[in-house]
């Protein structure tokens, strides 16, 4: 019996070691197909229900402010309940959408082609989008959100990240990013950035403008020697920082209380703050060296278990009203630009919706890659998994 | 031991002091939840029961706290299960490897949470299962077995076996023993355990974390969800407030339970 | 004697003939669940820390690689600032273990040794409800008392340790603190008194009694406590999340590339592992284990 208790939980071991070396875990698939693929070819019906991934203020049920919720119609009109998670960062929504959990996403330019590449993207059939002809052809069929042709991304809106500022305490009002890069800033300790290693671009925004010795053109494609003087900046910010910020509501509730005063931020956290009658006055500009900023799309899971309803939400977040209404709560210029007439008097004139001269100043968000997105040969840049180490060392 | 009545006083005005300190922040979360200003500058300002009524009406930490309670009943009925049983091979029997079967079951309450979340994450992965109420009732389970076990050979240890041999003398088989003899000894240390286990899974995040399903939010989930969230953070702290009052109950049947004799060892 | 009864007792007297069957029965439903469930996943994770992922042409996307090397293990080593983390995490796990060491003596020694019996239980119960009050609440209570804008310290005191390195040790010690009163309180209770007049008797002072009888027996309650606030601050990241500012702990690096990259979060994990496994074997020797 003792023996047979002995060699009874051997095997049981061993049998463990021989599945877990056995079972290989899932890797991720490169590059794409070598026929063109095609998206699914008819709109069924609903299948009841859609799981929505998506950055914070696009898809609002009303959990956050009873009043703002265009999920519930979106619900009530389709047929499909929706469950909706929020992310903080491009790096959570990529992992996210991986997991398969979700049928749809929306996706900033530093994680649509990675989605793509990893086989987790679907392709778009246009054909089954009722507002495609009405979204703004700056932002159709783009790099960033197609491949040789295909969509796979439809767009949202875009934005910059700007930079905010508490009046009673920040004076004079700040004109550049260099406020939070000062080293001996008056403002050491409340000051905030961005939680992601993409938010080393801003850093190498701000070389390219002050440092143009350095000859960066453009903030993702940074090489070795460029890429140690931007990490050195954000290490000299480093101490500055009182808390970097991934969910934008713990800005807003830091900017509120007063515990940060200057950093980077959305136009929502600025709204969110301005809202608060116990806040102090703040403001939120894009500083001359001109601004990071993002451009979103909205893609269904290549496995999506809803794609029918995943289509009916994309139509129906790309409506015109429903566009006026996610642009003004989130404070960014829609994709479809006959949302325009549905908002506030200067509305889209402030957010320059439809402006290819200004969209054309923004340094998008985008992927860095080993191959120099500024069209350099002979030098390799530093691709994101090198950022995301740089992250971890700036972070401490 | 001689001790002063200058140290008895010094030590009582330690202890006081200690309590205030523990009970401050609860307190405060508690004031915070009849808070009128939505800022939570000290000191607190005004009186008002919104929070409460909001908090009555809404769905969300009501069905938090049924998947609480669901989860936590399932760990500790498992755990208890499973302890119980070690704790009397343990205590019973003696044989090779007993040691290292104790410090086996104390290695999941032992080792960080997040190492135990991020293994049973992985480990589940492998096999392809999805996270659901059946992952995290495994994982709880898991990390209780040890404080029921605790308890249970404590109490085991303690019981003489001659109360069960007279038992066997008078005629009754091994079944009647356990049923008539041990286990009515046995019912308060089970009792306590399965108390401590309830209050170990309820309150749980970490491992919660990595176990759950995509949709599940227990509590503690909820409340992180929301505790950043300016609208939600006064629900926070009344779901808070309702949570600590609600569990005196369980911490004083525990306390009587146990005789006095307190902590996971039961002893 | 009916049948039922019959067969009863053939399966007791079977059983009782056979202890090692019964050892068998009892054990193999616990130990079946705890090497399956608990070793197989440690174990599968150790495996995860040998993969790695490589970044493909196109550097848009990270293949895993599953044949094993140490690559994890070597960045865990070499790059510095992982060895820094680290040991901050283990400087706050040692930290706040000796703060509420400091701080459950004297309380568990007026409860086992000074309070009546009314008080001690009353004390009891006051000692161990706040464990009841939720972890998150209490840690974001405390976020609002750091605050450096407004928050109690800030406004009674004058000056904020503030979202930091030291807020957050401070929380820890707070929320860890039954842990250590408890263990060290039952420990105390089953000194007998007598030792102690013995001490007196002889002639010792009560501090001499304190370090030369009291604390030598009490060791094992200690290392059982210490167990508890040095596991719980090792692995801790929410706490660093709300109130450590732009802290960063072991366990915060290890949630954020449990998404990202989990071999290496599997890798930078083993470090903990085999700290508390090593804190573990040496605690074994002093009875420790017995009390937690």
């Amino acid at each position: 019996m003792r023996h047979a208790n002995r060699l009874a939980v051997l095997a049981a071991a061993l049998a463990l070691v021989a599945a877990a070396c056995g079972s290989s875990s899932k890797s991720s698939s490169s590059g794409g197909n070598t026929t063109v693929p095609t998206g699914q070819q008819t709109l069924g019906a609903s299948e009841g229900s859609v799981s929505i991934l998506a950055w914070p203020g696009y898809a609002e049920n009303g959990s956050n402010d009873p009043k703002v919720n265009w999920v519930k119609p979106f619900e009530a009109a389709s047929g499909c309940k929706a469950t909706v998670k929020y992310f903080g960062t491009s790096d959570e929504a990529f992992n996210l959408f991986k997991t398969g959990q979700y049928d749809v996403v929306s996706s900033s330019g530093d994680a649509t082609l990675r989605m793509v590449a990893d086989g987790d993207a679907a392709v778009i059939n246009t054909g089954l989008l009722t507002n495609w002809n009405d979204l703004d052809p700056l932002l159709k069929t783009k790099p960033w959100n197609s491949v040789n042709g295909v969509v796979y991304g439809v767009p949202h809106g875009w934005g910059a990240n700007l930079l905010m500022y508490n009046k009673n305490v920040v004076k004079p009002a700040p004109d550049s990013w260099g406020t939070v890069f000062d080293a001996s800033s008056p403002y050491k300790g409340k000051i905030t950035g961005y939680d992601s290693p993409i938010y080393i671009a801003d850093g190498a925004l701000y070389l390219m403008k002050t440092q143009p010795n350095l000859g960066i053109k453009d903030p993702y494609a940074l090489d070795d020697t460029q890429f140690n003087a931007v990490v050195k900046l954000m290490k000299v910010q480093r101490p500055l920082i009182g808390e970097y910020w991934s969910d934008y509501l713990k800005e807003q509730d830091a900017f509120t209380k007063g515990s940060l005063v200057l950093g980077t931020t959305w136009q929502i956290t600025t709204n969110g703050v301005q809202a608060d009658k116990t806040s102090p006055p703040v403001d939120a500009i894009i500083p001359k060296e001109g601004s990071t900023a993002w451009s979103d799309s909205w893609m269904i899971d290549a496995k999506a278990k809803h794609p029918n309803c995943a289509y009916m939400w994309i139509n129906w977040i790309t409506k015109p009203d429903i566009q006026a209404q996610v642009a003004q709560y989130f404070g960014e210029a829609p994709a479809n630009l006959k949302a325009c007439p549905l908002t506030a008097k200067g509305f889209c004139e402030q957010y320059h919706a439809g402006d290819p001269a200004f969209y054309g100043k923004l340094a998008y968000w985008k992927t860095p890659t080993a191959k120099c997105l500024d069209g350099r040969t002979g030098v390799t840049c530093k691709d994101y998994a090198a950022w995301t180490a740089a992250w971890d060392e700036i972070k401490g | 031991m001689y001790v002063s009545r200058r140290a008895r006083y010094l030590l009582g005005a330690f202890m006081a002091l200690v309590l205030v300190v523990m009970y401050f922040p609860i307190l405060y979360v508690a004031r915070l939840s009849f808070n009128k200003a939505r800022s939570f500058a000290w000191p607190p300002q005004g009186f008002t029961l919104e929070w409460w009524r909001a908090a009555y009406h809404a769905s969300g930490p009501r069905e938090a706290l049924l998947r609480s309670v669901e989860t936590a009943l399932l760990a500790s009925a498992i755990a208890l299960l499973l302890g119980t049983l070690a704790a009397f091979a343990l205590t019973r029997h003696r044989f090779f490897g007993r040691n290292a079967v104790g410090f086996l079951a104390v290695l999941p309450i032992a080792l960080p949470g997040i190492v135990t979340g991020i293994a049973l994450n992985s480990g589940y992965h492998r096999v392809g299962i999805t996270l659901s109420l059946f992952t995290l009732v495994v994982a709880h389970a898991t990390f209780c077995i040890v404080i029921v076990y605790n308890n249970v050979a404590a109490r085991l240890r303690r019981l003489s076996p001659n109360l069960e041999e007279a038992s066997s003398d008078l005629g009754a088989d091994m079944f009647q023993t356990f049923g008539y003899i041990t286990f009515p000894l046995m019912r308060s240390a089970l009792l306590a355990g399965a108390l401590l286990a309830f209050a170990l899974s309820f309150d749980e995040i970490v491992v919660t974390t990595f176990t759950a399903g995509s949709g599940f939010e227990t509590l503690p989930l909820w409340i992180f969800n929301n505790m950043f969230r300016p609208n939600n953070l006064p629900l926070v702290n009344v779901v808070a407030t309702v949570v600590i009052v609600l569990s005196i109950i369980p911490v004083y049947i525990a306390q009587r339970l146990s005789d006095g004799a307190i902590g996971a060892s039961g002893r | 004697m009916s049948e039922r009864g019959g067969l009863r007792r053939r399966v007791s007297r079977a059983l009782y003939q056979r202890p090692r069957l019964r050892l068998a029965l009892l054990l193999a439903l616990p130990l079946l669940w705890l090497l399956i469930a608990y070793i197989g996943s440690l174990v599968a994770l150790f495996l995860t820390s040998l993969y790695h992922y490589e970044t493909d042409p196109t550097g848009l996307v990270q293949k895993l690689v599953t044949t094993p090397s140490t690559t994890n293990f070597h960045r865990v080593l070499t790059t510095d600032v992982y060895r820094t983390v680290a040991f901050r995490t283990i400087g706050a796990a040692v930290s706040v273990t000796l703060i509420d060491l400091v701080v459950a003596l004297p309380v568990a020694f007026y409860m086992a040794k000074i309070a009546g019996p009314g008080l001690r239980r009353a004390l009891v119960i006051a000692v161990t409800m706040p464990l009841w009050a939720g972890y998150l609440v209490k840690g974001y209570a405390w976020r609002s008392m750091l605050d450096p804008a407004g928050g109690v310290f800030h406004e009674v005191f004058g000056h904020s340790p503030g979202f930091g390195l030291t807020g957050t040790i401070l929380t820890l010690a707070y929320l860890w603190l039954p842990f250590m009163v408890i263990p060290i309180y039952v420990g105390l209770e089953r000194l007998p008194d007598s030792l102690l007049e013995a001490s007196t008797d002889l002639g010792a002072k009560a501090g001499r009694t304190f370090m030369r009888v009291v604390l030598p027996l009490l060791r094992p309650s200690i290392v059982a406590g210490s167990i508890f606030t040095f596991a719980l601050t090792l692995g801790d990241f929410y706490m660093a999340q709300i109130v450590g500012g732009t802290t960063q702990f072991l366990g915060s690096i290890v949630y954020r590339e449990f998404s990202a990259n989990l071999p290496f979060a599997a890798a930078y994990a083993t470090l903990p592992i085999v700290i508390m496994l090593a804190y573990l074997f040496a605690a074994r020797s002093s009875g420790a284990l017995e009390e937690l």
